[in-house]
């Protein structure tokens, strides 16, 4: 069994697989990265049977946290799998900070949150941020600490999916991108390297200072959101906000409190930025 | 369970609940149960007005006509509702004598 081991922000992993082939991409795309000691999750990519590791091969996803029915992915796939271990094992595993499905970009120590359904275009708005003057901490998830309040960072690798994927090897020109991964569940997907800067400042959290829900596809246009309708989506956004119980109560009451939040809607990165700046000028 | 005239309702102890008042909507999260329930007005004054006492409907509506402005008498059918409501929650426990 081969083994890769990473640090993202403050979860560390261990990913063992037979094939080395996903691993060294992994290694390669998370050469800038910490390598812990001792890792939080444990994540197996294993063949579905013993001839299935050479005909056909076939990776199915084993580890700490699993989903029983997941499907397994082809091998040529096997980077994607591991990004999926890893998430899900964040998903169903993570107790030390309540878990949004969210992205993040940093500036000035404050944090511009963006929440919604796939296809929404969180991820690629934190990707295309991160590349123009803003600091990139993640586009699956933000962690935010049950203390303080504040947004740690999860930049893993950014997950860009089929228009995305042009749309960002346009704007980040000298981004170290992994493999074209062609016909997975989700369409095409290619992983993008977050910016130098964003790895290297990991551990630095940011106060949250603004929510966004992104609609992408719609004429450009934004609405405040309350915060009642606030709670009610970032519950659903949460994996482990039931499973906090009290704290994870308090951490999101406060939150919807504090921290301002709209609806935007958007054609373009364009329009998006523009948005997002004026708003940015208008709540912090 | 149907309620009387003389059913009286005693409200979760204070320290049992966390209340997080929101724009239109009030949080109320139950220790014993780790629920987060999501009420309305007047759920969230009812709670409120009850304290640790055991009160009937009649009480309720005194208690609160005493601190907002409606005619307690025509809000008995209401108040009757919402108490049920809470009952069936958890957040209101019936005391039948």
């Amino acid at each position: 069994m081969h083994e890769f081991r990473v640090q993202v922000g403050p979860a560390a992993f261990r990913i063992g697989s037979q094939w080395k082939r996903p691993l060294d991409q992994l290694a390669e795309l998370y050469r800038d990265y910490p390598v812990p000691a001792i890792p939080d999750y444990s994540v197996r990519l294993e063949s579905v049977s013993l001839l299935r590791r050479f005909v056909r091969p076939s990776v199915s996803i084993n580890g700490d946290y699993m989903l029983p029915d997941a499907a397994p992915l082809p091998l040529a796939q096997g980077l994607l799998a591991a990004e999926m271990a890893m998430n899900l094992q964040m998903a169903l595993g993570w107790r030390r900070h309540l878990l949004l499905h969210a992205s993040a970009v940093e500036k000035d120590g404050r944090a511009l949150i963006m929440t919604g359904q796939s296809g929404s275009g969180k991820s690629t708005l934190a990707a295309m941020l991160g590349h123009r003057g803003w600091r990139f901490m993640g586009d699956e998830f933000v962690l935010v600490d049950l203390d303080t309040g504040a947004a740690v960072p999860f930049p893993r690798l950014i997950s860009l999916k089929n228009e995305a994927i042009g749309a960002m090897m346009a704007t980040a020109l000298d981004g170290r991108f992994g493999p074209m991964i062609q016909s997975t569940p989700k369409g095409d997907i290619r992983h993008l390297v977050p910016p130098a800067d964003a790895i290297a400042a990991m551990s630095r959290p940011a106060r949250p200072a603004l929510l966004l829900f992104p609609s992408f596809g719609f004429d450009p246009a934004f609405r405040e959101v309350g915060p009642s309708e606030v709670f009610m989506r970032l519950t659903q956004a949460s994996t482990n906000y039931v499973t906090l119980g009290e704290k994870g109560f308090s951490a999101l009451t406060r939150f919807v409190q504090t921290v301002p939040a709209r609806a935007i809607d958007y054609r373009d990165g364009i329009e998006a930025e523009d948005l997002v700046n004026r708003l940015w000028a208008e709540c912090t | 369970m149907t309620a009387s005239p003389s059913t009286k309702y005693k409200a979760e102890p204070a320290d049992q609940i966390l209340v997080a008042p929101l724009d239109s909507l009030t949080l109320v999260y139950q220790r014993r149960s780790g629920i987060t329930h999501i009420v309305a007005e007047p759920a969230p004054e009812i709670l409120a007005i009850m304290g640790a006492d055991a009160l009937t409907v009649e009480e309720v509506a005194q208690r609160l006509a005493a601190q907002y402005d409606f005619d307690g008498t025509q809000a008995k059918d209401i108040i009757t509702e919402r108490l049920n409501e809470l009952a069936d929650l958890g957040l209101v426990e019936r005391c039948h004598a």
